[in-house]
């Protein structure tokens, strides 16, 4: 005897889409840092991945924290300049400037013109040489090593030219509480025009490179988008914010140091991803050049720190060797620090990773009785848990890279 | 010839070829790093020397500073290193993973032909192979594709997340582009085999087809398919999934140090090379030196070393073209390389091939 079984196509079908369900995946944990090519630091990542698609990633940070918004409450103002360096290392001249700036506001006082101008083309300076990083990290992380390359040849030049300005070429400490630290060197302004005239030729090079990439655009298009409202509810600012269609823009919409006066565009994205984000910094490197363009044409002459703060701001060096009272007054500002008056100040300046802020409270004399710093890096890295999961494991490197955040920064 | 003449023969020949083969892969990883510095607006390695070459004067310094001495000391550092084993490998499959990813690579190379010999007297024409087998390209297929366990074998012995992920990729990525790889070939195999002719898949066969057209020329689809997915297989750069060392730091080779790393480097550089010549023997007339000039080679030795080295010239060029590419790209991602593999570049291939049987087909009809 035999047994007849008729199946259905139906009932096949059924089964399949059944055996689907049955197919169990077993979700990976993977530990991604501290010490790990991708993230740029000490970042670490605590990642759940489903075969290759990450379901879970969650950033764990501190591994840098060095305490230095408790740092601040026991050393005078000046003497914090150098601990701003190791905020964002990319840019230490921006995080000079905004730390002075906002000393200064709480002071009140004024600063003269040559002094602003310095300080925005140093900005500048600073933005460009962390913009060339993040492109040059971000076509590495994307597996293009040549533009890296490129962009760091061209930093090097810049970093010879804070050499020039400030006398190191890394940590800059540049900035004093109502000025700098000293004056521009002769021909140094020829020297960043002549740079800024011959950067827009690497930056073609790096742009030949990716920019019209099909592999760069199939690795960067539709990954890590980022939505209006999530860059706002996530405070992303900077190149983040502007690459996902909003324009905001502190240089702009609160202008510090004199920045109203300048001509500048703000480059803005459109579907805030990996790409935009690429573009928009790409693009703000030009709009910094025009400006540093500006400032050299128009320097102006004059006093380059302030020069009635008598309480803030030492003398010069020939000064104090030959007068009496400047003698003293750099002694009272060297040992009590710049005497601030009582109050409170919050001041965000527009730096190449974000805003910036400074929160100061003082209770007169001249230690910060609390700072707290706002670190762009920091909102920038908290929209990770959102961002990463459903991309790929590979894509990961991507998003980081294109975030551009520093971990010194983000865990201060 | 006596048996034990003719084997002592092709054993100082399979040492010439593994010598030469091993040392352009050498020469290879430093032309990987002039080139990449040149690309990059560096210098590269400029220091190593030996001891004596320095006291030459002006050839000395300038082979110094082109870093001809540079491989020697990179594989003497590979040679002398303390070679750490993790703890937590399994450690039979660890030591033989980087065996099996060589082995391979140093195999294929039985059936390449590099040149040619001409009797001066008789006129006949021997090519200068070690083993001239009828399944010769068959042959380079089955046992290429054995390079991939080389790879599996040591992400999996190293117990760890990341050298696990790389293998798998790996595996995946070989698999589905060696389809390509074997679809593209078929046409210059059937094209260089009319019916009645003997000699079947040998490489001899089709470089001899090769005299008067270059198969590049008249079948750019196959070679480009074919040149793609030479680079899927040898694991280079955009499809460098397997080690992609940005997101999975090194990949496969992660947990290795010391001469194991080196085997799968060298490996991995002898692939190229073979790739490399596999290409110019299939596509750019193996040692004929210009499309439409048909054996120009004189007789004799003479005709055996010109032969030769425009055959390793061509293979040069090539690998420059590996190194080139791998700096001015950036790397694809994992199922993007999947989708190219089998969404745009299998379909080709079959449709390639496809379009070459009707016109095989046709063309017998009208030729008889």
């Amino acid at each position: 005897m035999t047994q007849k079984t008729e199946i259905s196509l139906g009932d096949v079908a059924s089964r399949a889409a059944e055996a689907e369900n049955e197919i169990r995946t077993e979700r990976m944990a993977l530990n991604v840092g501290p010490s790990h090519p991708t993230t740029h630091g000490v970042l670490r990542l605590l990642m759940e991945l489903d075969g290759d698609t990450i379901t879970k990633c969650e950033p764990v940070i501190g591994y840098l924290h060095r305490g230095d918004e408790k740092i601040a409450e026991n050393m005078t103002y000046n003497q914090f300049v150098p601990f701003t360096d190791r905020l964002d290392y990319l840019a230490p001249l921006a995080n000079n400037v905004a730390y002075a700036i906002a000393v200064e506001r709480l002071a009140d006082i004024t600063i003269p013109e040559r002094c602003q101008a310095l300080r925005v083309l140093i900005c500048e300076l600073a933005r460009i040489s962390s913009h060339l990083l993040g492109l040059g990290v971000f076509g590495m992380d994307a597996g293009a090593w040549t533009p890296f390359m490129y962009t760091f040849t061209e930093r090097e030049k810049l970093y010879d030219l804070f050499e020039k300005l400030t006398g190191a070429r890394f940590t800059t400490s540049y900035t004093r509480i109502g000025g700098v630290a000293r004056d521009v060197p002769e021909g140094w302004l020829g020297e960043v025009k002549q740079f800024c005239n011959e950067l827009p030729k690497t930056l073609e090079d790096v742009s030949n490179l990716l920019t019209r990439n099909r592999i760069f655009f199939d690795r960067t298009q539709g990954i890590g988008t980022i939505s209006k409202e999530d860059a706002l509810a996530f405070g992303l600012t900077g190149a983040n914010l502007r690459a996902s269609g909003i324009d905001l823009d502190l240089r702009k919409d609160k202008p510090y140091s004199g920045y109203e006066q300048y001509d500048f565009d703000v480059p803005v994205g459109t579907s805030g991803d990996c790409y935009d984000r690429y573009i928009v910094r790409m693009e703000e490197i030009y709009q910094s050049l025009r400006i540093c363009h500006q400032v050299i044409d128009k320097f102006p002459s004059g006093p380059w720190y302030a020069e009635d703060a008598k309480k803030i701001y030492a003398p010069t060096k020939d000064k104090i060797l030959t007068s009496m009272e400047e003698l003293i007054q750099n002694f009272m500002i060297v040992t009590e620090g710049p005497q601030i008056p009582e109050g409170e100040v919050y001041f965000e300046a527009e730096n190449p990773k974000g805003a910036l802020g400074f929160f100061v409270v003082s209770k007169g004399g001249g230690v910060p009785y609390r700072l707290k710093i706002r670190a762009p890096s920091f909102c920038s890295l908290s929209i990770l848990e959102k961002l990463a999961p459903g991309h790929m494991m590979t894509d990961i490197t991507v998003i980081l890279g294109s975030l551009d955040f520093v971990m010194g920064e983000c865990d201060r | 010839m006596e048996l034990w003449q003719e084997i002592l023969l092709k054993t100082g020949f399979a040492l010439g070829v593994i010598s030469v083969v091993m040392g352009i892969a050498a020469y290879s990883v430093l032309a990987e790093r002039k080139v990449s510095s040149w690309i990059q607006g560096r210098v590269g390695p400029n220091r190593t020397t030996l001891p004596i070459i320095g006291a030459i004067p002006f050839i000395g310094p300038f082979l110094t500073r082109l870093g001809l001495f540079q491989p020697m000391a990179d594989g003497l550092k590979f040679l002398f290193k303390e070679e750490p084993v993790p703890g937590h490998v399994n450690k039979l499959y660890y030591n033989l993973a980087p065996v099996v990813a060589m082995v391979p690579a140093l195999t294929t190379m039985v059936i390449l032909p590099f040149g040619q010999i001409k009797d001066s007297a008789t006129g006949v024409v021997t090519p200068l192979i070690l083993a001239n087998v009828d399944v010769g390209v068959l042959f380079l297929f089955a046992v290429s594709s054995l390079g991939v366990y080389g790879i599996v074998l040591g992400a999996w012995a190293s117990n760890n997340k990341y050298s696990f992920m790389g293998g798998i990729r790996s595996s995946a990525q070989m698999i589905s582009y060696e389809l390509t790889l074997g679809l593209a070939v078929l046409p210059v195999l059937m094209w260089a085999n009319p019916p009645g002719s003997e000699g079947g898949l040998s490489l001899v066969n089709v470089v001899n087809a090769q005299g008067t057209l270059w198969t590049a020329i008249w079948q750019p689809i196959s070679a480009l398919l074919f040149l793609v997915a030479i680079f899927a297989e040898t694991n280079r750069a955009p499809f460098d999934m397997p080690e992609s060392e940005t997101d999975l730091v090194g990949g496969f080779h992660t947990e290795y140090g010391a001469f194991k790393f080196g085997m799968f480097f060298v490996a991995e550089y002898a692939h190229i090379v073979i790739g490399s010549a596999v290409f110019v023997l299939l596509f750019l007339g193996g040692w004929h030196i210009f499309p439409g000039v048909a054996d120009p080679w004189p007789a004799g030795y003479i005709g055996a070393v010109l032969s030769t080295a425009t055959f390793l010239g061509k293979t040069c060029c090539l690998i420059f073209f590996f190194i080139w590419i791998r700096w001015t790209l950036p790397r694809f991602r994992y199922d993007q390389v999947m989708h190219l593999g089998w969404v745009i570049l299998l379909p080709i291939a079959i449709a390639n091939l496809i379009l070459n049987i009707a016109i095989i087909a046709v063309w017998d009809k009208f030729n008889g």
